[in-house]
């Protein structure tokens, strides 16, 4: 699972009204290299939360992204290959997305993250 | 100009949308010129019929069109189209001369290629209607191989008494200048019995490849498919140079597969194709999205659970939404492992799901691809889902059977996502929960017993099958 993902997803159990950004518990952290696409950063880019990808990124130990962040700098070379190495390179491959309101924990296994409510929480 | 564009004769009604979201991939951001892409047909031809002219502003645009179409045979410039061999000499010689001689000239090397719809032609007729056109000036070299030049003699074949064709094309014969021909070794390439990972719905790889045309598919295109199960949907997107993410209920399609090396991701590593940047599982009735995304996917390519191969589920408990269990708890101890019990996925309720959750994932004119099944008869235009921010840009029937159809039906995002739709969404979603058992129990009239139930007796007495066929249609 990309942090791409992870900024995308929420815990989405009745009642539960805070439910991103989720924590994540990390056992198994992989890097796996692809190709840079800027016209889809691009495109990413003001979809993100960005505080919530810091803080993931800060979880999986990438420490090199800014707090404020523009468009502007997506013209910067050297940024956007931070903004992909975190974004689309980084894999969490075991653990767990960890429900910031309710504590529940999304087991991550085989970078599949597991979503599906129980029937007592839809 | 106009050209000739001369289709296979397959999945008709998916033919003229496919070419028209080719032509807007290309066309992108020139509105005014996407509005002069137009279609004719020659005179006296029915709806059905391969033969349809098309104006396009450039002969780029033309070959674009042929080179990414399935179902487009080929595009060419027509020098003369007559229905008879000396009305088509005058044609040919009447055409402006300017737009001949640069293909006629000394220096180039020339192939024609004689192509009858409808009939095979032996070698001696094909040689004979070649050496028919010595009035041509060709001045250039025959090169069979790779010849710069390749002019095409497509003839008709009118002897209609025999075929199960409508009797409502006259002969026609074309002298045309190739332009660009579709290549379908991408067809033998992905096709299914190839795939190393293949559920009981894998989606055939023709259609597969026409839903990405459908869903305006190139390179860098957000495609979500919500049913992603083999991934045979993504796979087809991502050959067109899509970035794929894809979601399943079932965990056990979508990570394990048939273990390390059979499973979603090796399809696409089968191919060389990027894998997917994201594999989620997940129920679309309770979808996992934070509540502030919005407008990020550019395509949803869909084939939903219609219950008759295979039935959706989704979360909730089977038997606490058909009402034989109260409520409960899952006991702390036991939350670790637990595995919930889905319930069945009504096709109505996942169909209402799918238009919300594309309406707000989708961005602006971005396009939403997906199957929709329906019981055969003559108008299905009222029967269609609809969204206040979609508009239906094409419906395209395939037959499965003398009882049942799949619609392929395309819809653009044309108007925002707003607080008003989600409400609705959400009434409508608890409206769904609260008469789950009795639409469970509705569900003797669905889809799956129209297609399965026993036909009814009927003595042969039935008069309708003595009158001929078209399509499966009585005519």
């Amino acid at each position: 699972m990309r942090l791409l993902t992870h900024n995308m997803l929420a815990c989405n159990i009745k009642g539960v009204t805070n439910g991103f950004p989720l924590g994540i518990d990390a056992t198994r952290v992989e890097t796996k290299e692809v190709e840079m696409n800027p016209d889809f950063l691009k495109h990413i880019f003001p979809k993100l939360r960005w505080e919530a990808f810091r803080a993931a990124a800060h979880s999986l130990g990438i420490d090199n992204l800014p707090e404020q962040v523009d468009s502007n700098m997506l013209l910067d070379e050297e940024f956007l290959q931070q903004f992909h190495h975190a974004l689309l390179e980084v894999h969490l491959e075991e653990g767990a997305l960890i429900c910031p309101e309710t504590g529940r924990r999304f087991p991550v296994s085989k970078g599949i993250p597991n979503m599906l409510l129980n029937e007592d929480e839809v | 100009m106009w050209y000739l564009c001369y289709f296979l004769h397959r999945l008709l009604e998916y033919r003229l949308p496919e070419v028209e979201s080719l032509a807007k991939i290309y066309l992108e951001g020139d509105p005014a010129a996407l509005k002069e892409v137009r279609w004719k047909q020659p005179p006296n031809c029915h709806s059905d019929s391969p033969f349809y002219y098309i104006n396009l502003p450039s002969e780029d645009i033309a070959r674009f069109i042929a080179s990414r179409s399935i179902l487009v045979k080929g595009i060419f410039e027509v020098w003369g189209v007559e229905s008879s061999y000396e009305e088509l000499r005058l044609a040919i010689e009447n055409y402006p001369e300017d737009r001949k001689t640069p293909y006629l000239s000394a220096d180039s090397t020339f192939k024609v290629i004689v192509d009858c719809f409808g009939k095979g032609l032996s070698l001696k007729e094909q040689t004979e209607r070649i050496n028919s056109l010595d009035y041509i000036p060709f001045q250039g070299r025959v090169n069979l191989k790779s010849p710069q030049h390749r002019f095409w003699l497509i003839e008709s074949d009118n002897d209609i008494a025999n075929k199960l064709l409508l009797p409502a094309m006259q002969k026609l014969i074309f002298f045309a200048r190739e332009i660009g021909l579709s290549d379908r070794s991408i067809l033998t390439k992905f096709e299914l019995s190839r795939r190393n990972y293949l559920g009981p719905t894998a989606m055939d790889a023709e259609i597969a490849f026409i839903m990405a045309n459908q869903g305006l598919v190139r390179r860098g295109t957000f495609v979500y498919d919500p049913f992603v199960g083999t991934g045979s949907i993504l796979v087809a997107a991502s050959h067109f140079g899509a970035i794929t993410m894809g979601e399943d209920i079932d965990l056990r399609v979508v990570r394990d597969g048939r273990g390390p090396d059979c499973n979603v991701w090796s399809n696409f590593k089968q191919y060389d194709l990027p894998l997917p940047i994201g594999l989620i599982r997940a129920d679309n009735n309770s979808p996992p999205w934070r509540s502030s995304l919005k407008e990020i996917f550019h395509a949803i390519i869909c084939d939903p659970p219609y219950g008759v191969r295979a039935g959706g589920r989704k979360s909730g408990g089977r038997k606490l939404l058909k009402g034989t269990k109260d409520p409960y708890i899952i006991p702390e101890e036991k939350r670790k492992d637990h595995i919930p019990s889905t319930a069945p996925y009504m096709f109505a309720e996942c169909v209402h799901d799918l238009l919300d959750i594309a309406a707000r994932l989708l961005v602006m004119n971005g396009r939403l691809v997906f199957f929709y099944p329906v019981a055969r008869g003559e108008c299905y235009e009222d029967l269609y889902p609809k969204h206040e921010c979609f508009t239906l840009i094409a419906s395209s029937e395939q037959i499965l059977s003398t009882r049942w159809s799949r619609c392929l039906l395309t819809m653009e995002k044309t108007a925002e996502y707003t607080d008003k739709h989600a409400a609705l969404a959400l009434q409508k979603h608890i409206e769904f929960r609260e008469r789950h058992s009795e639409l469970l129990d509705e569900r003797e009239e669905s889809l799956h017993s129209l297609v399965f139930a026993p036909s009814k007796i009927d003595n042969g007495l039935n008069d309708k099958d003595a009158l001929p066929k078209y399509r499966g249609k009585h005519v």
